[in-house]
């Protein structure tokens, strides 16, 4: 058994200890906005956040997760995230949309990070998250939306 | 979609929800089409609107990322004078003579972008009639010539007295009305929707996570399976000893089907150890063995040889042997494995009374025919719940519905006693075969003293992917398949002697058509060819094409556009030291649809490079919506780049050399160019948008990268390290094929006994 805070809620999973997250959040929770796209950490579809940290939950292991704050797509809640959510729905950045939850989580979590990415930033954040789709360009300019957004001063 | 649903759309039916109708398991397709509405009018099999106002149109093709489930709801809102806010998107249920593609025939599938084409007047014509129902039912409710009643954003008004009435409250009286004879369609000049932009209605659940893919369907005691596929394509499962894997923690069962060895288990990751722990042995009498430098070889051979004539007008082979100048050059493409980031899968219900399928579905008349055969079962019989894929390219529409068949192989294994989610991993879906066949060209021209085009012989030599499938009928004639020669037979330039011929080698390789199909290889030939036709006659890569271009004016409108767009003809700014920079152009028609791009490279000192701007001129008829048609030209043209840059499937003795990203990268972030979108406006019905970009790419690449260079590149994916064939090597390998193949190899999964 072990017991994991996803999305700000606590469940118990009797899971392998060597069960990816992934498979934790998927078939365990039912938290299906997490894509499996490889399973080696080479695409990024599986990303979430562990204490705010982008992660492939694809190779991290259940035990890990024990003891920190495991947020999906799902469970993004944050003025980062809005923006980020919003910026993409201006753009229209999607295409197939398997790539795109992972893709969030990456931009978000850079974003949190580094409020004014420059491309150089967005190449080396979002490096990892592939999209067969290449919506890489609205990938791109909606992460700079979202930062510009973020900057104005509030209303 | 319930049952009741799916079998009164056809009919202008009042529809009444009740207890039955909703299926207990159904998933929605997004959250938007949660809202079933307690009554409703559905005038024909497209459009349904509900008491509650809403608008479901029901969308005959995948959406697979091109915009489909925007696009088609588009034309029906737009004849509708709807709202687009009140527009919901349904997935049709299979039914070909309702929801078959008519550019196609009698076939229900989603493919060579014709989504668009084939369904804009009809589903305008869907729009028009209920809008014409509605008209009707609120003339008669007030008592008012139809002529003065207007519609507009979703509201039916008549000026005159104030009265207005929202689509919902006019629905019930509708469906009392008798179908119109006939229905006028909108003059484009008062379009509102179209060609302005709608966004797209799949985003906020793609945003959110909540979108369903197959991936993510989950029934009641449904069992998730994985299959040990053989190693070598064509040989079989002899015998398997499973004993550690039914020890494995949520393993339930281990079945044999005639595609390998399935493992059904409570989830993935019991299935997957489960597979990892299972013994095969496999009988590969009848498996293909053969290295990709083999068949490099083989098909060399065959260039030698003429092949079966595709197209011949004048005398090709004297015009040459008269030519001042004759040129040729060979080239070779790769098998490319479609690898969408959701790898294959699919879930099935088996029972007495038929099968019900969840699936990205995008070829339902052939799906349903081989599930049908595997079952027994009447094609009607077969359910077919077409959900979001999480791309294709081609993949999903199976011409031997493969992995479907698979899926139903192993519900019938187990005695239909559970639902059953067969998933691939990306290793399966990568070594699962169903590639863009792999190619040589050859390609012969002769230029007269003044540089002018006399003769033109292309020959190519590649598996059809057509032979032996559904398609064949429709695209085998005299044994050229001609989605392998397409753009070559349909050569713009004018050339008073051309020829184009075909062979068509049998190998065990499953081969499967790809995003943009014979284009991607005929394109690439034929535009560096070209190019190195007007290098050769002394002219400018554009001057030479314009003169040949004469009588098409849709290719001169885009070179021009691009050209224009692209700076063609002025000076690139330096590249920093030891830096050179090139620009290269290329044009090509498919799918009904031109596209032009001019293409910016850099070759670093080290002689690697990177793309750095792609400015690309479309002509797609009416573009319905601009947005998707540039989102589709980039990434059509980011898909190309990454089979331009990095795809590439080997073989070693038969097996599969690449198993994940890791070995056949796509293309990432950090290689994306800058990409310029320009539409040529057009009032002509509009054509295919989703493939028509990603041929364009690699051949404007290949001649900015001689532009910098030099150096002519023919063999792909481009490297400026390439041996005399780059496939005689094998990949990640350091020394040629035939000592290499001793080399350690990678473990298959599962372990080969
Ligand atoms: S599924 Fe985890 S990185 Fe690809
Ligand atoms: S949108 Fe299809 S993979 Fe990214």
């Amino acid at each position: 058994m072990y017991e994991l805070e996803v999305n700000g809620r606590i469940h118990q999973v009797d899971v392998d200890a060597d069960t990816p997250l992934l498979w934790v959040l998927r078939d365990e929770l039912g938290l299906t906005g997490t894509k499996y796209g490889c399973g080696v950490a080479a695409c990024g579809a599986c990303t979430i956040h562990i204490d705010g940290n982008p992660i492939c939950s694809c190779v991290t292991p259940v035990s890990v997760g024990v003891g920190r704050r495991i947020t999906t797509i799902e469970g993004l809640r944050s003025q980062i995230a809005a923006a980020v959510q919003a910026a993409w729905e201006e753009l229209d950045v999607v295409q197939c949309g398997y790539c795109q939850s992972g893709q969030i989580m990456s931009a978000v979590a850079l974003l949190e990070k580094k409020p004014r990415p420059d491309d150089a930033d967005i190449d080396v954040a979002m490096g990892g998250n592939l999209c067969r789709c290449a919506t890489y360009q609205r990938i791109r300019a909606a992460i700079h939306l979202a930062a510009t957004r973020l900057a104005e001063p509030r209303a | 979609m319930s049952a009741a649903w799916i079998e009164n759309a056809s009919r202008r039916r009042f529809l009444k929800a009740g207890s039955g109708l909703a299926l207990a398991i159904y998933l929605p397709l997004n959250a938007a089409a949660k809202t079933q509405p307690e009554r409703s009018f559905a005038p024909n099999a497209f459009v349904r609107i509900g008491e509650d106002d809403t608008v479901t149109v029901i969308v005959k093709h995948l959406e697979m990322g091109q915009g489909t489930y925007t696009g088609l709801p588009t034309l029906v809102a737009e004849e509708l004078d709807a709202d687009w806010a009140q527009i919901r998107v349904e997935g049709a249920p299979a039914n070909t003579a309702l929801h078959g593609n008519l550019l196609l025939g009698k076939i229900q599938g989603t493919f060579g972008s014709t989504s668009l084409a084939n369904s804009f007047e009809q589903f305008r014509r869907a729009g028009a009639t209920a809008r014409a129902m509605l008209v009707a039912a609120a003339a008669e409710r007030w008592q008012v010539p139809a002529a003065s009643i207007g519609v507009a954003g979703g509201v039916v008004s008549h000026a005159p007295s104030g009265r207005t009435a929202r689509f919902g409250e006019l629905a019930a009286a509708a469906a009392e009305l008798p179908l119109p004879n006939k229905v006028d369609l909108k003059n484009p000049a008062d379009f509102v929707l179209i060609g302005k932009g709608v966004k797209r209605k799949d985003s906020r659940a793609k945003i959110d996570g909540s979108a369903q893919f197959t991936q993510d369907v989950r029934l009641p005691g449904m069992l998730l399976a994985l299959v040990a596929h053989p190693p070598w394509f064509g040989a079989r499962a002899k015998r398997f000893d499973a004993e550690k894997t039914r020890a494995v923690r949520g393993v339930v069962d281990v079945v044999a089907i005639p595609s390998g060895v399935a493992v059904l288990a409570t989830n993935f990751w019991a299935a997957k150890k489960g597979r990892d722990r299972l013994k095969v042995e496999w009988d590969a009498s009848a498996a293909f063995g053969q290295c990709t430098h083999d068949i490099v070889d083989e098909f060399r051979g065959l260039l030698e040889q003429p092949g079966r004539i595709a197209r011949s007008e004048g005398e090709c082979a004297a015009a040459l042997d008269a030519a001042a100048h004759r040129l040729v050059a060979d080239f070779e493409f790769p098998y490319l494995a479609h690898a969408a980031m959701e790898p294959l899968n699919c879930v099935v219900r088996l029972d007495a009374n038929g099968c019900e399928i969840w699936n990205g579905e995008q070829f339902q008349t052939a799906d349903q025919m081989a599930v049908a055969a595997v079952t027994g079962l009447a094609p009607e019989q077969i359910k077919l719940n077409m959900l979001y894929a999480g791309g294709s390219f081609g993949r999903r529409a199976s011409s031997k519905a493969d992995y479907l068949v698979e899926a139903v192989h192993i519900a019938k294994a187990i005695g239909g006693r559970a639902p059953v989610k067969l998933m691939w991993t990306r290793e399966d879906d990568m070594r699962g075969g169903y590639y863009r066949p792999m190619y040589v060209h050859r390609l012969e021209a002769g230029l007269d003293r003044d540089g002018a085009l006399v003769a033109w012989q292309h020959r190519i030599v590649g598996q059809s992917i057509a032979a032996g499938t559904v398609a064949e009928s429709l695209m085998v004639r005299d044994g050229v398949d001609r989605l392998s020669v397409e753009g070559a037979i349909d050569l713009p330039y004018a050339v008073p002697n051309l020829r184009v011929d075909l062979h068509s080698p049998q190998l065990g390789v499953p081969v499967l058509w790809f995003r943009s199909v014979g284009s991607l290889h005929t394109a690439f030939a034929i535009e560096t060819f070209i190019d190195e036709l007007a290098a050769k006659a002394s002219q400018d890569a554009v001057a030479f094409r314009r003169r040949l271009l004469a009588q098409q004016p849709r290719h001169l409108g885009v070179l021009e556009l691009a050209a224009a767009k692209g700076d063609w003809g002025r000076p690139l700014a330096r590249g920093a030291k030891g830096e050179r920079r090139g620009r290269g152009i290329a044009v090509h028609q498919c799918f009904g649809s031109v596209v032009a791009q001019v293409v910016e490279v850099t070759v670093r000192a080290d002689r690697s490079f990177k793309v750095d701007r792609v400015v690309c001129a479309v002509d797609c008829g009416l573009a319905v919506n601009p947005d998707i048609v540039r989102a589709q030209m980039e990434g059509g043209i980011g898909f190309g780049l990454s089979a331009a840059l990095h795809g590439r499937i080997t073989l070693r003795e038969g097996i599969v050399e690449q198993f994940n990203f890791t070995e056949y990268p796509i293309l990432r972030m950090n290689e994306m160019p800058r990409v310029e979108v320009h539409i040529v406006a057009s009032a002509a019905p509009p054509s295919g948008v989703g493939e028509p970009a990603t041929p364009v790419i690699g051949p404007a690449l290949a001649n900015a990268l001689f532009a910098a260079s030099g150096e002519r590149l023919r063999q792909l994916p481009l490297r400026f390290d390439q041996a005399p064939s780059a496939w005689g090597w094998h990949a990640g390998a350091a020394t040629p094929l035939h000592e290499g193949c001793t080399q350690e190899d990678r473990p298959c999964s599962p372990s080969v006994a």
